[in-house]
């Protein structure tokens, strides 16, 4: 597919790719800018909203959905824009969850295990490196497996946990799809830094892609438009 | 109104930071002999009408579906007069 961009302009190609805002969130604005820069119509969301405005795809950005508040994204899962994700996922949608996002997946039950307060308690902000463990998904075919790329991290409830089972069976799955190098930030188990459903449609991870999209901000680099294009070959092949 | 209480707590296998830095704290404060601190959360709710097992049964399904994270905590439901 052939996809161009005018500057601040709307794109032409018709790939529609839905940002969902949930009360709380603060990534939205950037993850709306990362669709379009990768040659998408980023499509805005509100949570009361059921109707998926006809999107090919979704994304959950970051943020502090409803404040987090009981636990990170157990609120925003329950709302009405929830809902028609949570269907149109099972059913086989092309949906991102990023840091709160992946929270929300994780709360959802579409991905397995659960995201904890950070092993050692503080707020991490940080440019991280991960390697590519799954290029196989809607959102990573852009990559190369073993391709190590940075992106930057910032959470404080970034541990990813799960039973010992649920763990064995990802791995054995190659549903682990992103895993810290150099340092594991959080104490997720198994450096796990993002994961798949057995579809390979789901992905959630704590970096933030869409923060590494452009040459002048976040790590200077581009590693995150991959996510975005990723998606685009995936539903233009569909 | 009836007081229903549903303490949350972390399964025992999950690392709690969080409580362990409570157990670090106490001996530098003089609170010596406590071995392990886990922190949890409580959730008071008043009920309005009868707790009954109907009631009690839609606070279970409230605790499980959305106070607690199953896959991570274990809850109590318990009434208080």
């Amino acid at each position: 597919m052939t996809v161009t961009t005018t500057p601040g302009g709307a794109p032409s190609g018709n790939t529609r790719i839905g940002v969902v805002t949930f009360p709380g969130t603060l990534d939205d604005r950037d993850t709306l800018r990362a669709v379009r820069l990768a040659g998408a119509e980023p499509v805005p969301l509100w949570h009361r909203d059921k109707d998926l405005k006809q999107v090919d795809a979704v994304v959950l950005p970051g943020g502090f959905s409803y404040g987090d508040y009981l636990r990170a994204g157990a609120i925003s899962r329950f709302s009405p824009v929830m809902e028609t994700v949570i269907d149109q996922a099972r059913a086989g949608m092309p949906v991102l969850g990023i840091c709160n996002g992946f929270q929300v997946l994780t709360e959802t039950h579409l991905l397995p295990g659960a995201m904890l307060r950070n092993n050692h308690l503080h707020f991490v902000c940080r440019n991280q490196r991960l390697r590519v463990e799954n290029a196989d998904t809607a959102w990573t075919s852009d990559y190369e497996q073993g391709q190590e790329i940075s992106v930057p991290l910032k959470n404080i409830d970034g541990r990813y946990v799960a039973d010992e089972r649920v763990l064995d069976e990802l791995e054995a799955e190659g549903r682990v799809v992103f895993r810290y190098r150099d340092l594991n930030p959080n104490g997720s188990l198994r450096d796990i830094a993002g994961i798949t459903n057995a579809e390979g449609n789901v992905v959630g991870l704590m970096p933030h892609p869409e923060h590494a999209v452009e040459p002048l901000i976040g790590t200077g680099g581009t590693d995150g438009l991959a996510f975005f294009t990723s998606v685009i070959k995936k539903l233009a092949a569909l | 109104m009836a007081r229903v209480v549903v303490d949350v707590m972390l399964k025992p296998e999950i690392l709690d930071p969080q409580g362990q830095a409570v157990q670090r704290a106490l001996p530098r404060l003089g609170f010596d002999g406590i071995a392990d601190v886990r922190q949890g959360k409580r959730f008071e709710l008043e009920v309005e009408g009868p707790v009954d097992e109907a009631a009690l049964a839609r606070i279970h399904e409230m605790a499980e579906t959305f106070l607690a994270n199953t896959v991570i905590e274990d809850f109590i439901v318990k009434v208080e007069s």
